[in-house]
């Protein structure tokens, strides 16, 4: 199994960490990972995206082209990236600021009103878990206590009490995925 | 047993470098690495082994602080980004003049000048060839995933002691920044003693140790030039480190080295899907450079394109290999572009197969 994922949106989203943790979930189920930002002259409100690699073998490019799944969280990625979805792959991305909608035919699309369920938890900083939650929804990539692992690997300790809200999170995200259109 | 962890190449090289038992880490912040510098104050050497790590007041200073480490026989380092290491070429040319040990990173960025902050490999002339003045070579490392950035550390250091030269690491700003898997080898302890060339304080049972570059009596000049090429010409028979993947059927052969390599193995499996029978050679050491084994696979394939992101310099060292033996092409970006799988199986139908 090899999962190519681009991750985009704007810097102060939580990309990079999203990335980040997923990486660390595969680490915890023993996968080969790879974590490529862009890096560069980005800030907060620039735009923003990682590529991750999870794979059962060894990964050979971590820089890639076409991707199985984006997850797209601003309407920059989404004129740069729909068209990088592999025929077949899947797009995930959050309606809020989106003006126009993925129109491909040959992938699956999912939308998750991200940004509007953490306002509405209370924590606009759970965002990216809430997506994470919709993503793994739909793609079951690995078991959710290795998720949680993740996170606690990559969460510095001072924030491990944020765990259970940023759990709670991903179930919330899991619930409202919405299907818009798929492939067979 | 250590565990994997996941990091940055560049957080990986400052680990690697507290565990190596580095005695002296000097060095100024440059994007794209920065991160070594950064990682190296959160993580305290200083308490865990006793590191001595200094913020330098340029790169300038940070050169000659590990000329003067190293002539004390300490284990010494150094990091920066191209335009760093262009400024400490004056120090590195010393060093390898005055026979130091020491370990040079170079998370390279596109230039010339200030140029651009994202990854390049335009620098293989300067690393391979001599960048500061004089007759000199330094043992060049190309890491190819954050695994080899931690691995070349207590690598370059073992080799820099070996021959009393300097080493570089060759990274660039992609594996500096990405995160992969990484395993750390257990924490050697620092050196307690020093090597007996090392400038600590004469005892009356030895001469004196005279660490310098400078030799005003040609023929002694010489005879010290003629010690070095000797040195030089061990190391080229001794050192030479490579990786060959999938070359034994190969038809076409890919030559890359660091990003470039790892971009070039996705390259590989798309254009075998098509049928292309394409092998990778990956050059781990730059200096000493491959060139007989190069030179070997000039026999089996029909053709090579050297894949670098710059506009052709470890090209030319793949030509001097082949001596015309077979066609050798260079595909490559500059500026910071990173080039794509897709990109490279293009370059190599319409340069090396159809061309």
């Amino acid at each position: 199994m090899t999962e190519e994922i681009i991750i985009a949106g704007f810097g102060g989203q939580g990309v990079l960490s999203m990335g980040k943790i997923l990486c660390y979930s595969g680490v915890m189920e023993g996968q080969e990972v790879s974590w490529m930002p862009s890096y560069g002259p980005e800030m907060r409100g620039g735009t923003a995206n990682v590529t991750v690699i999870l794979s059962d073998e060894r990964i050979s490019s971590p820089i890639i082209n076409s991707f199985d799944t984006a997850i797209i969280l601003n309407q920059q990625s989404m004129d740069k990236f729909e068209s990088a979805v592999k025929p077949g792959g899947l797009l995930i991305y959050d309606g809020n600021g989106i003006t126009r909608h993925p129109e491909r035919k040959d992938i699956n699309i999912y939308r998750i009103d991200a940004a509007e369920e953490a306002t509405k938890m209370g924590s606009t900083k759970t965002f990216n878990m809430i997506v994470l939650g919709g993503y793994l929804k739909v793609k079951k990539l690995f078991k959710l206590e290795s998720v949680i692992k993740g996170l606690k690997k990559s969460l510095p300790e001072r924030y491990h009490h944020m765990i259970p809200v940023n759990e709670k999170a991903i179930h919330r995200g899991m619930e409202i995925i919405k299907e818009v259109a798929t492939v067979s | 047993m250590e565990e994997f962890v996941l990091m940055k190449g560049n957080e990986a090289i400052a680990e690697a470098a507290i565990r190596a038992g580095t005695d002296g880490y000097f060095g100024y912040p440059i994007t794209p690495q920065s991160e070594v510098i950064e990682y190296l104050a959160a993580a305290k050497p200083q308490e865990r082994t006793g590191m001595v790590l200094l913020q330098a007041e340029s790169e300038v200073a940070s050169i000659n602080m590990l000329y003067g480490g190293a002539g004390a026989g300490k284990k010494v380092m150094t990091s920066s980004s191209s335009p760093g290491i262009s400024l400490m070429q004056e120090g590195i040319s010393y060093i390898a003049g005055s026979e130091l040990p020491c370990l040079i990173v170079n998370v390279v960025r596109g230039g010339p000048g200030l140029g651009t902050i994202q990854p390049s490999q335009s620098d293989y002339f300067q690393s391979t060839k001599g960048g500061g003045h004089g007759d000199y070579n330094l043992i060049v490392l190309a890491p190819a995933s954050v695994q080899e950035m931690a691995d070349f550390v207590s690598l370059g250091y073992d080799l820099a002691f070996k021959y009393r030269n300097p080493v570089m690491i060759l990274s660039d700003g992609a594996i500096g920044q990405m995160m992969e898997k990484v395993k750390f080898k257990p924490q050697q302890p620092r050196n307690k003693k020093s090597p007996d060339w090392a400038t600590t304080g004469k005892t009356p049972d030895r001469e004196r140790n005279i660490i310098t570059s400078l030799d005003l009596d040609p023929a002694r000049q010489e005879r010290f030039n003629n010690k070095l090429q000797a040195k030089y010409k061990e190391i080229c028979k001794k050192e030479v480190r490579y990786e060959k993947i999938q070359c034994d059927d190969a038809e076409y052969l890919f030559v890359a080295y660091g990003t470039s390599s790892r971009i070039c193995q996705k390259s590989m499996q798309m254009a075998r899907e098509e049928g292309i029978k394409i092998g990778l050679f990956r050059p781990i050491t730059l200096w000493p450079f491959p060139y007989n084994e190069i030179r070997e696979m000039a026999g089996q394939v029909k053709g090579m394109l050297s894949v670098e992101m710059s506009a052709g310099q470890m090209v030319e060292d793949v030509r001097l290999a082949v001596e015309g033996k077979v066609k050798v092409n260079h595909y490559g970006r500059m500026g910071g572009i990173i080039p794509t799988p897709d990109e490279i199986v293009e370059a190599l139908k319409q340069k090396i197969i159809g061309g």
